[in-house]
C-alpha cells in the first residue's frame, strides 16, 4: 500500500478531495423515509407494498448513483493517500458498529440460556414465576419456553449443512486472500478467477442457507415463532444471511470492477474494504456455528 | 503531514475557493462542515422548542392535582415524546453541530473527512424526527410507555408502534454515521504537529463520545428490532411464555442507555473545558488528567448499566457490582470538576455570558452528579426508584449540565460563526433567568421524590401540590427565557459589533487564528502547529 503511514500526501499528489454539492444523501433520506413508512403501513395491516417498493427502489438507485460517482472519482485519481486512509478508518469503525449490532443478538442468546430459562425453571432467588405460573417447567436447551410456544420442534444439527457451510465460508476466506495476492502481484487472471470463486462460494452458502430454512419450516416445525430457540436461531442466522447477501453483492460489484481493470497493485481500497467485510461475516458465522448450532 | 501542498490541482471542477451556492439547494446539497454544523444547530434549536412545548404540557397538567388539561394517555405520550425528542432530536444533534463547526477548525483540517456522509447524517434527522412527531396524530396516539420503550407495555402502542421503532432506527443510523465521520476526522485530518495530546479538550471529548456512539447505538438498534419482531413476527425475546424475559430488554436498552448518558454530557465537558481557561486567562489545569478522566468515563460507562434497574430483581452479586462500578465514575468526574476549579484558581476571571454558563454548569452539574451517587446506592435506590427524585437527578445533569454546556458554547463561538458580538447584556439576562428558573423547576422535584411522588403520572396526592406548583412556575419561566436566546442569536446573526479574529482576550486554539466570521473554507493549507 502506497499511502504514507503518517497520513501524509506525497508531493505531486492532489489535495484532500472535498466534494462540493451532492444530491445523493437527500435522495437516500427520502428513499428510507418512504421505505419505512411503507413497511410500517404493511405491518399495521394496511396496503403499503407500493410505497415500500417505491422507497426501496429510490434507495437502490441512490446507491448506484452515489457509489458510481465515488468509483469514477477513484478511477480519475481524485483521492490521495489521506482520503484513502479516511475510507479505511471509516470502514473499520463501520464494521465495529456491525459487531455491536450482532453482539445484541448473541447477548440475547446467552442471557436466555444462562438466566431467563434457568430462572423460569425455578433456579436462583427469583423463582416465583416458576412457583406461581409454571411449576412443572424444567429448564433445558433447546427450549420454546414454559408454554411451548410454536409447538414441538426439532433443532438443526451442526454436522450436516451447517458444517458444510462453515467449510464454504472458510474456503471463501482463503480464495479472497489468494485473489488479493494476485491483485498485489499484478496477476489479474489470478485476481479475477479467485474473486469469482469467492462470489460463487458466497452464493452457494446462501443457497444452502435457504435450503436449511425450508427444511426447518417444512420438516422440523422450527420457525421464528418457536419460542426463544426459534427466535434466537432465526434472528442470528437471518441477520447473518442478510449480511452475507450484502457481502456477496459487494463482491460481485468488485468482481465486475476487476474485470474492467479497476484497482492497482498498491491502491485498491474498494477491494480491501469488501474483503474486510467478508472476513467479518465469516467470523460472525464461526460464532453462530459454535453457539447456535453446536453447543 | 503536508496536506496542503500546492501541487496537483488536477481536476478543474474542484475549486476550493468558491463560496456557497445560493438558495435552498445550498443547504440541501452542501458538503461544507460549517453549513452542516449550522443545519444541525438550527435543527436542534427548533427541536428544543418542540420538546420544550411537550415539557410545558406536562408541567401545566401537574400545576395542580387532579386532571385539568389533558387525558392521562396523552400525558404519557408527552413524557415519552419529550424524552425521545430532547435526547435524539435536540441535544445530540446540537453537539454534533458543534463538532461539525469546531473540530475541523480546531485541528487545522480543510473539512470533515467524509463530507457527503456528513450531509446524509444530518438529512436523515428531519425525516426521522418527522416520523416520530407524526406518530402523535396516528390511531392510538404516539408511543406512551416511556422513552425506555419497555416491553410488554410498549407493545400496547397503537399504529404508531412500527413508525416509532423505525424512527429510532433512522436516528441511530444518523448518529453512527456522524460518529464515524468525527472519529475519522480526528484520527486522520489533524494538521502536522497536532499530536493527540495537543488536541483541544473539546476534540478529545468528542473522540470518546463518537466511540461510545459506535459501541452503543447498534445495540439499541438490535433491541428495538427484537421489539418489532416480538410484535409482528411471533418471536419470544421478551416473553416469558416462550422462554424469553422482559427484563432482557431492560439490559439491552440500558447497555445502550448508560453510554448514551455520557454521549450527551461529554461534549458539554469539552465545551466547558474550552470556555473556563479562556475567561480565567490560564491554560487548562491538568490537561493530561482531563484526557485520561474522559477515557475512563468512556470505559466505565459500559459496565454500569444495570444501576437503572436495581428494582427488577437481580442477583445480589449483580447489584453489588453495578453499585460499586457506578460509584467508581465519581472519581474521573471528580478529577474533572477539581481541574476546572483549579483552572479558575488565581486566574484573572471575567464573567462574560459563556463563562457564566460554564460556572453555572459546574455548580449545577455537580448537584446532579451527587444525586446520582445517592441513586447508585442500591438499598437507597429501592426507595428513590421511579420517583421524582430520579427526574430531578437526570434533569440536573441534562439541563444545567448538557444544555448549559451547549448554550455556553453557542455564546462562546457565536462571534466566530457570525462575525458579530452578541448582545452581552441580553446574554447575561438569559443566563440569570435560565439559572434561576432551572433551579426553581428542578430543585423542588428532589423534595417531591423523597416524599414519595412517583414519576410519569398525570395526577398526584394533594400533599405534593405546593412543590409541583413551584416546579411548574419554574418550567414556564425557563421555557420563555429560551425565547430570549433565540432573539439574541437572530440579533447577532443580523448585526452587532464586529468581532475580531480572537474575539476574546488571547484565547487558545486554532479557531481564533482565522477571521470572524470564519471563511467558508478554512485551513485549505494546513497550519503549522508549534
Amino acid at each position: 500500500m502506497a499511502h504514507a503511514p503518517t497520513a501524509g500526501t506525497a508531493a505531486g499528489e492532489p489535495k484532500y478531495y472535498v466534494p462540493h454539492g451532492t444530491t445523493w444523501p437527500i435522495m437516500g433520506s427520502i428513499g428510507l423515509f418512504t421505505l419505512f413508512i411503507g413497511v410500517s403501513i404493511l405491518l399495521n395491516g394496511g396496503s403499503g407494498t407500493v410505497v415500500a417498493l417505491l422507497g426501496a427502489a429510490v434507495v437502490i438507485v441512490m446507491m448506484f448513483l452515489w457509489f458510481g460517482e465515488v468509483i469514477r472519482e477513484s478511477e480519475a485519481r481524485y483521492y490521495n493517500g489521506q482520503v484513502d486512509k479516511s475510507f479505511r478508518m471509516g470502514m473499520m469503525w463501520f464494521i465495529l458498529s456491525e459487531v455491536m449490532f450482532f453482539a445484541a443478538f448473541f447477548g440475547t442468546l446467552y442471557y436466555a440460556r444462562q438466566f431467563s430459562l434457568p430462572w423460569l425453571g425455578g433456579e436462583g432467588s427469583d423463582a416465583v414465576t416458576n412457583a406461581v405460573l409454571w411449576p412443572s417447567f424444567e429448564s433445558a436447551w433447546p427450549s420454546n419456553g414454559p408454554e411451548a410456544v410454536g409447538g414441538n420442534f426439532q433443532t438443526m444439527g451442526p454436522w450436516g449443512v451447517p458444517a458444510l457451510n462453515t467449510a464454504l465460508l472458510l474456503l471463501s476466506g482463503v480464495t479472497i486472500t489468494i485473489a488479493h495476492h494476485g491483485l498485489k502481484a499484478g496477476n489479474r487472471a489470478q485476481l479475477n478467477l479467485f474473486l469469482l470463486a469467492t462470489v460463487l462460494l458466497g452464493f452457494i452458502f446462501l443457497g444452502f442457507q435457504a435450503y436449511e430454512y425450508i427444511h426447518a419450516y417444512t420438516e422440523l416445525n422450527l420457525t421464528l415463532g418457536s419460542g426463544i430457540y426459534g427466535s434466537t436461531f432465526f434472528m442470528l442466522t437471518g441477520f447473518h444471511g442478510l449480511h452475507v447477501t450484502i457481502g456477496a453483492i459487494m463482491l460481485t460489484v468488485i468482481w465486475f470492477r476487476c474485470i474492467r481493470g479497476h484497482f492497482t497493485p498498491d491502491r485498491h481500497f474498494g477491494f480491501e474494504g469488501v474483503a474486510w467485510y467478508w472476513h467479518f461475516v465469516d467470523v460472525v458465522w464461526l460464532g453462530l456455528f459454535i453457539f447456535v448450532y453446536w453447543l | 503531514m503536508s496536506t496542503a501542498t500546492t501541487h496537483g490541482h488536477a481536476h478543474d471542477h474542484h475549486d476550493d475557493h468558491h463560496g456557497p451556492a445560493k438558495g435552498l439547494m445550498r443547504w440541501v446539497t452542501t458538503t461544507n462542515h460549517k453549513d452542516i454544523g449550522t443545519l444541525y444547530l438550527v435543527f436542534a434549536l427548533v427541536m428544543l422548542f418542540v420538546g420544550g412545548a411537550m415539557a410545558l404540557i406536562i408541567r401545566l397538567e401537574l400545576f395542580q392535582p387532579g386532571l385539568q388539561f389533558v387525558n392521562p394517555d396523552f400525558f404519557n405520550q408527552m413524557t415519552t415524546m419529550h424524552a425521545l425528542i430532547m435526547v435524539f432530536g435536540m441535544i445530540m444533534p446540537a453537539f454534533v453541530g458543534f463538532a461539525n463547526w469546531m473540530i475541523p477548525m480546531m485541528i487545522g483540517a480543510p473539512d470533515m473527512a467524509l463530507p457527503r456522509l456528513n450531509n446524509w447524517s444530518f438529512w436523515i434527522l428531519p425525516f426521522a424526527s418527522g416520523i416520530l412527531v407524526s406518530t402523535l396524530f396516528m390511531d392510538g396516539g404516539g408511543p406512551a410507555g416511556g422513552w425506555t420503550l419497555y416491553p410488554p407495555l410498549v407493545l400496547q402502542t397503537g399504529n404508531a408502534f412500527p413508525f416509532a421503532i423505525f424512527a429510532v432506527h433512522l436516528l441511530g443510523m444518523s448518529s453512527i454515521m456522524g460518529a464515524i465521520n468525527i472519529i475519522v476526522t480526528i484520527m486522520n485530518m489533524r494538521a502536522p504537529g497536532m499530536t493527540l495530546l495537543k488536541m483541544p479538550l473539546f476534540v478529545w471529548t468528542w473522540l470518546i463520545t463518537a466511540y461510545l456512539l459506535i459501541g452503543a447505538m447498534p445495540v439499541l438498534a438490535g433491541g428495538v428490532t427484537m421489539l418489532l419482531t416480538d410484535q409482528f413476527f411471533g418471536t419470544s425475546f421478551f416473553s416469558a411464555a416462550g422462554g424469553g424475559d422482559p427484563v432482557l430488554f431492560q439490559h439491552i436498552f440500558w447497555f445502550f442507555g448508560h453510554p448514551e448518558v455520557y454521549i450527551i454530557i461529554l461534549p458539554a465537558f469539552g465545551i466547558v473545558s474550552q470556555i473556563i481557561p479562556t475567561f480565567s486567562r490560564k491554560p487548562l489545569f491538568g490537561y493530561d488528567s482531563m484526557v485520561y478522566a474522559t477515557a475512563s468515563i468512556g470505559f466505565l460507562s459500559y459496565i454500569v448499566w444495570a444501576h437503572h434497574m436495581f428494582t427488577v430483581g437481580m442477583p445480589l452479586a449483580g447489584m453489588m457490582f453495578f453499585m460499586l462500578s457506578t460509584m467508581l465514575i465519581a472519581i474521573p468526574t471528580g478529577v474533572k470538576v477539581f481541574n476546572w476549579l483549579s483552572t479558575m484558581w488565581r486566574g484573572s476571571l471575567t464573567f462574560e455570558t459563556p463563562m457564566l454558563f460554564a460556572i453555572g454548569f459546574l455548580f449545577l452539574f455537580t448537584i446532579g452528579g451527587f444525586s446520582g451517587l445517592m441513586l447508585a446506592i442500591t438499598p437507597a435506590d429501592f426507595q428513590y426508584h421511579d420517583t421524582y427524585f430520579v427526574v430531578a437527578h437526570f434533569h440536573y445533569v441534562l439541563v444545567p449540565g448538557a444544555l448549559f454546556g451547549a448554550l455556553g458554547g453557542a455564546y462562546y463561538w457565536l462571534p466566530k460563526w457570525t462575525g458579530h458580538m452578541y448582545d452581552e447584556t441580553l446574554g447575561k439576562v438569559h443566563f440569570w433567568m435560565s439559572a434561576i428558573f432551572v433551579n426553581v423547576t428542578f430543585f423542588p422535584q428532589h423534595f417531591l421524590g423523597l416524599a414519595g411522588m412517583p414519576r410519569r403520572i398525570p395526577d398526584y396526592a394533594t400533599q405534593f401540590a405546593d412543590w409541583n406548583m413551584v416546579s411548574s412556575i419554574g418550567a414556564f419561566g425557563f421555557g420563555f427565557a429560551q425565547l430570549l436566546f433565540v432573539y439574541v442569536v437572530i440579533k447577532c446573526v443580523r448585526g452587532g459589533k464586529p468581532a475580531t479574529a480572537e474575539v476574546w482576550d488571547n484565547p487558545e486554539g486554532l479557531e481564533w487564528t482565522v477571521p470572524s466570521p470564519a471563511p467558508y473554507h478554512t485551513f485549505d493549507e494546513a497550519p503549522v502547529i508549534k
